[in-house]
Formats: structure tokens, sequence, C-alpha cells
């Protein structure tokens, strides 16, 4: 909405840092493409990328600290990195939602119609007549060879708890914040991230007990694509989430944000119990159902 | 550390002048009008580059047989003509006029998040030397068409890869371009502009915006998953695991047909502000031309699949499909009537942004009337993939999409450099473009009836004589381009000063600033009665 105090919205005179952060990624993307096409030096470049990419993160989260600190931001300066970090993860869920699509097909759509339902009698009877629509499935071709699914009610379960656990232990921490009680924002913080970082410990045991155990693997079939892919984005996420919270903490530990002043710490909780909800799914669809 | 300079103290400095030193005035610019500008000059140069490639194109199709390039070189000309295009010249365009003209309508100093702004630029042209680079590669530049379908994009050579991180990285620079566009929207109105109050052109791009961060990211899931199946061995396109080719279309034409919205609403905010100026009357209908637009938004989101009625879905999806799709018509012909109305017993006055503006309500419902025979699915089956479709969408895109562009240009070029541009050369560039790009693309309706199927380098000589009026009207709609160029330059080396409201009927906050419009538009926000 428009208001009175428009006028002292400040506006940055010019940044290096947003050209630093586009050669970073140029770096990082071609490395990448490189490394793929299989040239020895595309780890190189792709490792080069990212120093890029992490001195520009210094450089320019760094200067909107200090500018934070110095307090010249005004509300509604404020509110607009609220609204640009709402339909950041507004992007984000359409990103995962792009994902659980591709499940909710696999498992809805295109495994019943290589088993011959609705109009592809012809498909299974023809090209796999010897598939019978199920699922968990590596498809009609079994690719990836015999494998064992992972339950819902061991690891999962517990990595569950874990990070919604996590919810309240930054919910607390949230309210301590609001009411200037700091020993306990840091310590509920330390709790939230530390409990992020038990969950990836599981989720990378977890794995690795996939692929030595249970012949699990991102190869194996839709169910090891759509498996790993959906697990693995969101521990992707979860890792971010866990450095974005532990970097708010050592910025508590300094004694930044007020009472009524602290955008970042809110735009990591938001993050967190996005990655929290986008668990929950995972939890229903991928593991249990 | 430039970003320290202003940091303290801004009261009572407004730091109106730009930076003297070319660095900072253009590579780390923050600035709202800097940055359009950069847009709009990169989007200008890709649309000479993606023009050179469909003249390529077209030079090929002169004539039946293979005479001046390969089969797969033609086709990396098609794909990457479209690719560039898309997302190198009508998409950055659109967001040129955006950073230029919201700040300016809505009352603001500058967009919200302007370091953000810097960004999305310049990861544009990264995403681009990235994309034009895979002409130059082992195995040529993709060929598989821009909608990317597996399994014959996976054939691409070493672009594969390149590609996908190219469009990845085009997709940041629009998610973040489309926040700051609605941050800046909904923050950032001067006091009295309420939502109902704002321009036109302001709410086609909210809803365009909306959009975009809806879709980008299922266009990043969609070559992620295109990646991944070709280097790590994941069977999302892999019926033999348990996937489906078909699986790619949807998640490719849920992103791909709201994007033809988002490079069209806009289209529509433009001639919206310009139609009532050279009729010097209000929009007709305003409020039902807002909720047209969010209508098609909506819309835009559950008729995806009238891309794949020849797949083989079920007939119950192929008939929702086909009458969403078709439900799309009525909010479009609001928006057709709404501008006939407010030209209705208007005093016209026809200079050159109000020309294209006109042939863009013509040639525009051409386009939409061509997309309604499409969309009845027993029909598609015979016009599916022929130059039926190539003229279809071309109508909607190019005297659609880009002729806003053009008007816009127009308009709003004495408002930027201060100076009128040469009307005559103007008005000679209207009249090549539209008469030549009909010379260019009414004859494809015919072959894509008779069954010339599209990305195809040769063809039966029954499809001749049409090819060639088709390619004759190209070269010449390519070359009358130069007058845009022309047009441009008669207007940033301008002689005759313009006034600050440069039309007489113009209306809106942005002619009541000076011409040319200061470095920072609003730093007291002006107040709307």
């Amino acid at each position: 909405m428009a208001h009175a105090s428009q006028d002292s919205y400040y506006i940055p005179h010019g940044s290096h840092w947003p050209f630093v952060g586009t050669i970073g990624l140029f770096t990082i993307m071609v490395g990448a493409s490189i490394w793929l096409n299989g040239a020895d030096v595309g780890p190189v470049i792709f490792a080069l990328g990212f120093a890029v990419l992490f001195v520009m993160l210094f450089g320019w989260f760094g200067t909107v600290i200090r500018e934070s600190e110095s307090g010249i931001y005004n509300n509604d300066v404020d509110r607009s990195f609220r609204m640009g970090m709402g339909w950041f993860i507004f992007s984000e869920v359409m990103f995962f939602g792009c994902f659980f699509g591709a499940l909710f097909y696999a498992r809805g759509i295109s495994i019943p119609w290589l088993g011959g339902d609705s109009n592809n009698f012809f498909t299974n009877a023809l090209l796999w007549k010897d598939f019978t629509a199920i699922w968990p499935s590596n498809g009609p071709a079994a690719i990836g060879g015999a494998y064992e699914t992972m339950g819902a009610w061991g690891i999962p379960a517990l990595n569950t708890a874990l990070l919604l656990t996590s919810g309240v232990t930054l919910t607390i921490a949230h309210h301590a914040i609001q009411a200037g009680h700091r020993k306990t924002l840091n310590i509920f913080l330390a709790l939230t991230f530390i409990l992020g970082f038990i969950f990836m410990g599981f989720q990378a045991y977890e794995y690795i007990h996939a692929y030595s155990e249970l012949n699990l693997k991102l190869s194996t079939g839709i169910y090891g694509t759509t498996f790993y892919m959906l697990t693995g984005f969101h521990g992707l996420h979860v890792t971010l989430g866990a450095i974005m919270l532990l970097v708010v903490w050592l910025r508590c530990l300094r004694g930044h944000f007020k009472e009524d002043h602290h955008f970042a710490f809110e735009a990591v909780a938001w993050y967190w119990h996005f990655v929290d909800v986008v668990w929950l799914f995972l939890f229903i669809f991928v593991y249990w159902l | 550390m430039t970003d320290q300079t202003a940091a303290h103290d801004h009261h009572g400095d407004h730091h109106d002048a730009p930076p003297s030193n070319f660095l900072d005035r253009w590579v780390f610019t923050t600035n709202h009008k800097d940055i359009g500008t950069l847009y709009l000059i990169f989007s200008l140069v890709m649309f000479f580059v993606g023009g050179t490639m469909a003249l390529i194109i077209r030079a090929e199709l002169f004539q039946p047989g293979l005479q001046f390039v390969e089969p797969q070189f033609f086709n990396s000309m098609t794909t990457v003509h479209a690719l560039v295009m898309v997302f190198g010249a009508v998409m950055p365009a659109f967001v040129g006029l955006a950073n230029w003209l919201i700040p300016m309508m809505v009352g603001a100093p500058d967009m919200a998040l302007p370091r953000m702004n810097n960004w999305s630029f310049w990861l544009l042209v990264a995403a681009f030397t990235i994309l034009v680079s895979t002409l130059f590669m082992p195995g040529g530049a993709p060929a598989g068409g821009w909608t990317l379908y597996p399994p014959l994009v996976l054939q691409t050579g070493d672009a594969f890869p390149f590609m996908v991180f190219a469009i990845h990285i085009m997709g940041a620079s629009s998610i973040m371009g489309s926040i700051n566009v609605i941050v800046t929207i909904m923050n950032m109105r001067a006091p009295g502009m309420t939502l109902m109050k704002m321009p036109m052109f302001v709410w086609t791009w909210l809803i365009t915006a909306y959009l975009l961060i809806a879709v980008m990211p299922v266009l990043a899931g969609a070559v992620t998953m295109l990646l991944t199946d070709r280097y790590f061995g994941t069977s999302f396109f892999n019926a033999a695991g348990g996937g489906d080719p078909v699986l790619f279309q949807h998640v490719f034409w849920f992103f791909g047909h709201p994007e033809v919205y988002i490079m069209i609403l806009p289209a529509f905010g433009v001639v919206s502000q310009i139609i009532p100026t050279f009729s010097r009357k209000p929009l007709f209908g305003y409020s039902s031309m807002v909720y047209a637009t969010a209508s098609i938004a909506f819309l835009s989101f559950i008729v995806w699949a009238h891309h794949m009625f020849t797949t083989g879905m079920p007939i119950a999806g192929q008939l929702f499909f086909m009458l969403a799709t078709m439900l799309i018509a009525i909010p479009t012909a609001v928006k057709i009537f709404n501008w006939l109305s407010t030209m209705w017993k208007g005093e016209l006055t026809f200079e050159t942004p109000m020309l294209f503006s006109i042939a863009f309500v013509l040639l525009f419902t051409i386009g939409g009337f061509s997309g309604l025979m499409l969309a009845i699915a027993p029909a598609d089956y015979q016009y599916h993939d022929t130059y039926f479709v190539v003229a279809h969408f071309h109508y909607v895109l190019v005297p659609g999409a880009v002729f806003t562009l053009m008007a816009a240009a127009y308009y709003w070029l004495p408002k930027w450099t201060g100076y009128m541009y040469n009307e005559k050369i103007g008005k000679l560039h209207f009249w090549c473009s539209a008469i030549f790009v009909n010379v260019l693309f009414f004859p494809q309706h015919f072959v894509g009836l008779a069954g010339m199927p599209r990305r195809i380098p040769d063809y039966p000589t029954q499809f001749a004589d049409f090819n060639a009026i088709s390619s004759v009207g190209a070269f010449l709609f390519g070359f009358s381009q130069l007058l845009f160029v022309a047009a441009i330059w008669s207007s940033v080396k301008g002689k005759q000063k313009a006034t600050d409201q440069v039309w007489d009927g113009a209306k809106g906050l942005e002619w009541t600033l000076p011409s040319p419009a200061p470095y920072h538009s609003f730093n007291e926000p002006p107040h709307i009665d």
C-alpha cells in the first residue's frame, strides 16, 4: 500500500555485487556443462565459479547487513524485503510442485497406462505384455534390477519428528526475539539448526543404506527417479536453510536485530517452515502411501 | 564500495545526475531507467539476431530443395530463433518497458529492489552468451525445436547442458525481475494511487509477473528432468523405466501456455495506454479490462494440453482442454470490444504509436481467430504441427506483441530522450511493417491447411508459390526494421524538443514529469486525486 514515509525509501546507488554474482553463476554453469561433456578442466572451472559466487554472497549480504544495522531501512524497505521473500518462496513451491506433478503422473497415469489402462490396451498387449501396473515400479523393463523400497516408519518417521520439533524450537526463538529474550533466542535458534543438521545426517545415512543394501538408486526406474529427485532437492533446501539459520544465529550472537526489526530472521524462519511442509508431503506421498 | 556512498543521509541529497563513469552508469547501475534502457537495447539486438535466423529459414524455404543450409543447421535455426525471440527479444523488451514506466506510473522513486534489478539484467546477458555460443559447438546448437521434446532433444551434442543451464539462468533472471515488479507495484505506489486507479500497463504487468513466478520454476524443473535423464540415469521420460515422454509435454506446456500470455498481457497494457491518448477519451470499461486480464491469466493455467491433442489423450481430457481454451475467447473479446469502444466517436489522430496499436487490434484478432480454430480438437488433428500453427502464433506474436513494442517505443521515446522522433520515418516504418508482415505470414495459413509440416527445410512443389511469397515478405519485413533503428536514432539525436506532456491527449503520472524524465522519477511522492 501507499505510505507517507516513502520519501525516505532507501535507494542504493550502484553496486558491483550483482555483476560479480553474474560472473560467478556464468562460470559455474559453463564449468558444469564442460564437466558433463567429459572435459577434465570442467570441475576446476565449476569450483572457480563457486568461489566467485561465495565472494559475492559475503560481499552483497555483508553490505546489506551493515546497511540494515545502521538503521537506514525504514518500514517500507522492510515490507519490500518481506514481499520479495514471500514471492521467492512461492516460486520454490512451484518448483517442488513440478516434481510432485511428475510423481503423481507416474503413479496415476504412466504406470497404469503401461499396464493397459485407459485407451492403452495395445500399448500393454504389444509392447509390454507381462507388465502389471503396481506402485512402486521401476518400469516394464525393470530398469536398475530388483530393489527394495524405503519404508516410512524407520528413519523417515524419525526425520519427520526432527523437522516438526525444529519448527517448534524456531517458533520459540521467534517469540523470544520479539520479546527481547536474547538468551532464549540464542539457545532455541541453535537447537533448530542442530536438529536440521541431524536430519541431514540421517538422510545421508538413509541414502547410503539404500544404495548399498536395497539396490535403490537414482537409476532405479521411475521409483528411484522420483524418490531421489524429490528427497534430494528437499535435502538441498534443508542444507541451505540450516546454513541460513546458522548465519542468522551468528548474527544474533553479535547482537544484531531488534524486537521489531529482524527481517533476516523471519525470512529464514518462513523458509524453514516451507521446507518443513514440503517434507510432510514427501513423507506422505513418497515414503508412506 | 559504491554501495556505501549513499548509505547515509539520504534526505536532501537526491543524486539527480547519473554517474559520469561508464562502469558505474551502465554496469553497476541500480537506476530503473538505466536498467530499462539496457533491457531495451539488449532486446533490440536480440530481435535482429533472431531475425537474421528467421531470414536464413525463409531463404532456405524460398523454393523447394536444399539450397543454402544443411537440414541439421536449419533445425538449429528454427530452435534458436524461437528461444532468442521469446526469451531474448519479446520478454526483455517488456521488462525494459516495465522498468522505465512502472515507477513513473505509480509515483515511486525507483524499483523496490534496485540491486536485484541489476542482477536480473546481467543474468540475462550471461544466459544468452551461453545459448548463442552453442551455435559454435561440436554437434551444433540445439535442433529439437524450442519445445525441447524428449527423446529428440536428448540427442543434442555438446550444446545440451549449455542449453539447459542457459534456460535455468534466464529463468532465475525472469523470476527476480517479476518479484521486483510485483513488490514495486504492491509497495511503492504514491498515496492515493489505489489498485483500481493504476494505469492498465501496470495492471497487466502485475498479473504477468505473477504468471512468470508461477511458471518459470516449472520450466526449470522440466529442463532439470531432461538433464538428469540424459546424464544421471533417471527415467522421467523413459517408458521402459515407468516414465513417459508425454510427461515432458505436460510439464513444458504447463509452463508454455501461461508463457504465451506472459508475452501478450503487457502488450494489452501498452495498447490500453495508447488508444485512449489518440482517441482523446478515457479507456472504455477500465474495470472490465482488469477483470478480463485476470481471467485470461487464470484460464491460462488450465488449457495447456490443447498443445497435445494428438498425443493420444483420453477423449474426456481433450474435451476439457478444448472447452477451457475456447473460454479464453470471452475475456479476450471483452478487451477487443473495449478498445473499439474507446475509439468510437473519439477525436482520432493517427500518429505512429496509434497506427501500430490499431494494426495490433486488427491483426491480433486474426491470430486469435486462428487460435480458436486450433482449439477445436478434431480440427487440430489436421492442423497440428503444420504451417497453420506457425502462421497462428506469428500473428499473435509479431503483429501482436512486437507491434505493441514498436508502438510503445514511439509513444514513450520522447519522454525518455526529450526529443520527438521523425514522424515520416515512423509512418514509413509502420506501413512497411504492416503490409509486409501480412505478405510474410498470411500465405502460411494456406500451406498449413494444405498440410505443409513445420520445421522441415524442404517441401513438395505444390507449396512453392506461397512459400516464395512468404519469403519475399520476410526479407522486406526484416529490412524494414532498419527504419525502426533510424526512427529511434532520430529521437536520440533529435532536434525537436518534446513537451512534458508530449501527446495532447496523454494522461497519467509519467506525463507530469519533464521530458527527458529526471534520473530519479519521484523523490517526493505525488498526490493522486
